[in-house]
Order: structure tokens, then sequence, then C-alpha cells
């Protein structure tokens, strides 16, 4: 059976020259970094490149690059420490499309009395930054807003957004997890404070991710008990995820401008492919600012699991806001917050591409989609009879 | 990914008997788009309108609600209709060989969908006679009715568990603790009917009380005292515990959220599950 992997945004495999660099670390390079022999000395100095790898990735200097153990760690680790810098209950800003790490982090300091402000965003999934402007205060500790949306691949005017906040000299967290790899960050251009990155979504395995804090930023630390990491997160490091992480980040930069050409390209055909053959079927978030390989199209009257299911018969994998999907029984708060109504959310889509689709994987489902399509909306009350 | 049976995904991808009968003696149409899953079942009698000759249905869902469906009318077909208002919804998931716990509401929608048709074909009302009564969970529109009802009938005792039937409590989780409190009345029923049943050796008045002081002074005063807050217990009469919030507590906006979520789920954890926690205001 063919293997068409379009379900990226949720994890990547892991590249070939990744895995190949991290081999010696998981066989005859195992020394402790912090020892002062040769055994830990060389480990360390593998560390020092992953660490440059990672910071040239967003044009950061190396020493503001902390690994963690994941995406998640890092989201944690910047909203937590820097809350937790102030005594009594500062202020918070954030939106309602975040990912779940950033999401529940914010719930937890709410409940414990930290004032939150949930800016939402409008049809297309663009915030209103006159909000944004207006929700600053005084006593506010962090504002956390992601770059691009796991789920939509929409991205915020994170640049505009960076500097709206620095201008009220606030601290700015964005959770960057989708983003880096799929287009050029600079943090020297854009006034962020913190990032996260997330290492299985760039070809990396699962199990490592990096915070980036610019220098100057207080951060209090999630792990407590060592040296390691500047101090900022204690735990013998994981030298061949860590080793893993630079590789991938590598990899990356260099298949950059593939990824905003050809991916782009291959993620175009797909939606216009879909668009074409299927009726009543919607592209959900605004089309103009998206990241090159995600689209999330609605296909009314039709559930998304139902369509997964089949999906995943002809062996294409991708994910759904559906609520059967997610194990909740509501569809995805992103596609909530949009306002996409419930008869296009329970049957929302999203394929995800990475540089290792090829050409045959979209032609495979364009092909088959229809069919899919055809045979659920016979079985659903909901079609009206002019649409089957 | 969920754990499908052979059943459940044969019945998915080949579902039986879809449609709808023209002229059928019984119209039942359960569910809506904003909840997830919607199912119009059709059935057709025989001529001396005993027997159930056809079934069809039309289901909006997703894999587990599109197999119950299909199993739900091979299940009647051939039924009289005294049987088919037998059918519970244990029989539904059973004929598929078991459904994953969270998507037993699959199951549910079918049971209710049939008894609406069979409502239907006798009264000629298409509204569902449980939908009449207090709604408790107002996100998917379930009220007390049906909650006590897949309380009873399957033997649940907790709120997870009637989430996972009726949807209840699984939105916005306002009705949570209302739920709570309709197993705990249902239950509280049933196990005076069925005392033979051997139980979990019960606690003395003494040793209860003394274990809710217990799990106060370690579990949950703790809590509340890092929010400049505290708790008093003013009273224990069997599962009801009164208490009285002190300091930051007493003011909060928060109060009822603390009382159910906080004080009442640790109790239930550490003392019995059937305890109700009632603030008394100083």
């Amino acid at each position: 059976m063919r293997n068409v992997y379009l379900d990226n945004n949720a994890t990547t495999s892991i590249a070939p020259e990744v895995l190949e660099a991290m081999m010696p670390y998981l066989t005859e390079l195992w020394g402790n970094p912090s020892s002062m022999h040769t055994f830990g000395g060389q480990v360390h100095t593998a560390i020092d490149r992953a660490r440059e790898q990672v910071a040239a990735i967003i044009n950061a200097d190396p020493t503001e690059i902390i690994f963690t153990s994941c995406g998640s760690e890092s989201d944690n680790m910047a909203i937590r420490g820097s809350v937790e810098t102030v005594v009594g209950y500062p202020h918070i800003v954030t939106t309602r499309v975040e990912h779940a790490a950033v999401l529940a982090t914010c719930q937890y300091f709410e409940k414990r009395g930290c004032p939150t402000t949930w800016l939402g965003v409008d049809a297309q999934g663009q915030l209103n930054l006159d909000e944004l402007q207006q929700s600053l205060r005084h006593d506010t500790a962090i504002v956390s807003i992601m770059w691009a949306n796991n789920e939509t691949g929409l991205m915020f005017p994170i640049e505009q957004i960076a500097q709206i906040v620095k201008a009220a000299g606030k601290t700015f967290h964005t959770d960057t997890v989708q983003t880096v790899g799929k287009i050029p960050i600079d943090v020297r251009q854009i006034p962020i404070d913190m990032l996260a990155i997330s290492g299985h979504k760039l070809h990396a395995p699962k199990g490592i991710g990096a915070t980036y804090i610019r220098k100057g930023t207080r951060v209090n630390p999630l792990i407590l008990g060592g040296h390691q990491e500047f101090g900022k997160r204690a735990g013998t490091e994981n030298v061949p995820y860590i080793v893993g992480l630079g590789k991938a980040c590598e990899l990356a930069m260099k298949y950059m401008e593939e990824e905003n050409t050809r991916v782009l390209a291959m993620r175009d055909r797909l939606e216009e492919g879909i668009l074409r053959s299927c009726p009543d079927v919607r592209v959900n978030g605004d089309r103009k600012n998206r990241l090159p390989n995600t689209t999330n199209i609605s296909f009314e009257y039709i559930e998304g699991e139902s369509i997964l299911l089949m999906l995943d018969d002809l062996g294409v994998a991708a994910s759904s806001g559906s609520a059967c999907t997610s194990g909740s029984l509501e569809p995805s708060h992103v596609m909530r917050a949009m306002g996409v109504p419930f008869t296009a959310a329970h049957g929302s889509i999203r394929f995800s591409l990475s540089r290792y689709n090829t050409d045959d994987d979209i032609d495979h489902v364009i092909k088959h989609i229809p069919s899919i399509v055809k045979r659920l909306r016979e079985l659903s009350p909901f079609v009206p009879s002019q649409a089957k | 990914m969920w754990d499908y049976t052979d059943k459940v995904k044969d019945h998915f991808r080949n579902p039986r008997n879809v449609g709808t009968i023209p002229d059928a003696d019984g119209v039942g149409e359960v569910g809506s788009l904003a909840c997830g899953d919607a199912l119009k079942l059709t059935f057709k009698l025989d001529e001396k309108k005993e027997r159930i000759v056809d079934a069809k249905f039309q289901t909006f869902g997703c894999a587990s609600a599109i197999a119950s469906s299909s199993a739900l009318t091979e299940i009647i077909k051939g039924m009289t209709l005294e049987q088919a208002a037998k059918v519970t919804n244990q029989d539904i998931a059973e004929f598929l060989g078991g459904l994953p716990e969270q998507k037993m509401h699959c199951s549910v929608m079918g049971r209710e969908a049939l008894e609406m048709a069979i409502e239907n074909y006798k009264t000629g009302r298409t509204e569902r006679k449980e939908l009449e009564g207090r709604v408790v969970c107002t996100c998917f529109g379930v009220t007390e009715n049906e909650i006590e009802r897949v309380i009873r009938e399957n033997s649940l005792s907790t709120v997870d568990e009637v989430t996972h039937y009726t949807k209840a409590g699984g939105g916005c989780g306002g009705c949570r603790g209302e739920i709570a409190e309709i197993i705990a009345r249902v239950r509280g029923a049933s196990v005076e009917e069925e005392k033979t049943k051997p139980a979990k050796k019960p606690l003395t008045n003494i040793q209860r009380i003394k274990l809710i002081e217990e799990t106060i002074d370690s579990e949950i005063r703790p809590l509340l005292q890092q929010d400049g807050g505290d708790i008093e217990l003013i009273d224990v009469e069997g599962p009801r515990v009164s208490v009285s919030l002190r300091g930051t507590c007493a003011r909060c906006r928060m109060a009822e959220f603390t009382m159910k979520d906080v004080v009442q789920a640790r109790l239930r954890e550490f003392v019995t599950e059937d305890i109700i926690v009632e603030e008394v205001k100083p």
C-alpha cells in the first residue's frame, strides 16, 4: 500500500542525516559532558556545536539557546519562568488559539489569580492589534502569542506584534514550534525575547526541544539541581538528541528555500485540487499569511474522523479538528475561536507536508478524496439533496 | 487512534441499510450538527403492523456513530415492535464487539433514535419525551431525565462515564458538579435497593469524620492557604459535609469552583465517592 504522510505538523520523520549524526553518541561517545576527562570533553564539544547550529537557524547567539525536552517544556519554561520572577499576581496576555502547552499554562496561572487577557481572532484567524495594544498593563509580566498556528498554518504578523509589546517594555514570548525550519526567523531583526523550538517538528526525534532566551531576559528555571544549560535547566544533557536537533536545524536551513518553493507548490496544488473536485468545501484561515506546508480544509456535512479513517485505508495520514478525533466532545478551540460554523468545524481536515513528500503523494490524495467525500455524504442526513 | 473492533470497522466501511424509507412507519431523528453527530432512523412495518420488515439510517458522525447506526438497523430488522422497544445501548455496543468507553454515546444515540422512531409511529410525535424536563448540560442539551436513565441502565458511577455516554459535561464543564449530585442520588437510591451487594468495608462514623479531617488538613488546607484562604469543617451528616471558607477564599468569586473542584473532589478521592460538600456561610 502507498504510504502518504501528510501530518507533518503532528510529527515528522527523522532525517537519515540526523540519525547518522546521533549514532556515535548512542554508542561509543557516552561520556558525561560535565566530566573533567576526555570521555566527557569530546561530548561537551558536540553540545557546543549543536548549540551553534540551533542558534544559527534563528540568528541568535549560542549562549541564548537552552536545550529542553520538548516544545511544551519550552513554552512552559518561558511563561512560568517569567511569571514566577514577579512577586504577586502579574497580568498575562495570550490568545485563544494557542497550542495547549501555552493555553494550559496560562489557565493555570489565571486559576491561581493572575489576571489573563485572552485575545480573540476574526473569521480569518487574525488578531486585532489595537486590542493587543490596549490589553497591555503596567503589571503585564508576559505576552505569549504564537507565530504560526498548528491547525491552520496561519501566521500572525509577529514582527508588528513584537514591536508593540517591546514598545510597552514588556516581555514577549512566541511559540514557534511550527515555524522554525519552515520560514526564516531572525531574532536580531524582530524583538522576540523568548521562543520555543521542538525537535520532532523538523525531522529530529521526539524528546528534544530548545528555548531561545534573549540575553537580559529574566526567567526562573523550571528544573533545579545542576549548573547545566547556564543554570537555566538542570539535568544531565540528552546528548544524542541535542546533537540530532543541531543537525536537523542545519538541514532545515539548507532546505528552507525548497520548503518555500517546492513544498509550497505541492500544498497549493493539493488545495486547489480538492477545491476543484469536491463541492461544499472551504479553506479555514487567512490563505495569504500561512506556513508553506499547511492547509486546513473543511468538508461540509461530514465528520472528520470518518474522513481520516477512510484516508487511512488508502495509506494517507492527515489529522482533523473534529471533536471525535481529539477525545474531547467539541471541535478544536481554534476552529471555534475563528467562528467556523459547526457544519464545517466537525469536518475539518489538516494536511501538512514536508520536503519528503512528492508530487505522486499529492496526486494520490487528489485522485481519491472525491470518492471518500461522496461516500460519506451519501450517509449523511444533512446534505441538501442538490449537493449529493 | 481509536481502538475499534473489526466489527466496528466493518460496519463503518460497509454500512448496512443506508438511506431513508420514503413511506416509513416510524421516523426518529436525534442529535444535531452542533453536537457533532446525528442519526435519522426510518423503519417499515409488515402489513399487520407488528414486525419491522425494513430499517434504514443516515448518520453524520465518526466511525463508531456510523457503525452503531448500521448495527442498530441490523438488530431491529425482523423484530416485533415490543422486542425493538427493549433494545438497549448495550445491545448495540455488544453487537459490535464493544465500543471504546469514550464512544459509548454513539450507542446511546442509536437507542434514542429507535425509541423516537417507535414513539413517532405510535403517537406521531417528533420530539423525544426525555427532552422534556430540566436541561442539565446546556452545551449539548442533555436533560436530567436522560442522565438519570443512562446512569441506571449502565450502572455508571463517575462523571466522566456519564460524559462518555451522553456527552453531558463534555463542553464547558459547568454542570459536572450537578452530574455528580445526580449520580449520588440515583446510585444512592439503587444502593438502598441492592443492600446485599458486597461493598468496601464501610467506615464507622468516627473513622469517617477523622478521615475527612485528615484529608482537609493534609490535602485541602495547604492549597487554600497558598492563596491566603482557609477552610473550617463545620459538620458531617451522612455523605453531607458542611464546611466554611475563610480568608480570601470566603470572598473569592471562584468559591463555588473551589468547593466542587477542590474540596469535594479531594474528599471523594480520599474518603468516599458519595460525599457532597455544602458551604456554610459564616
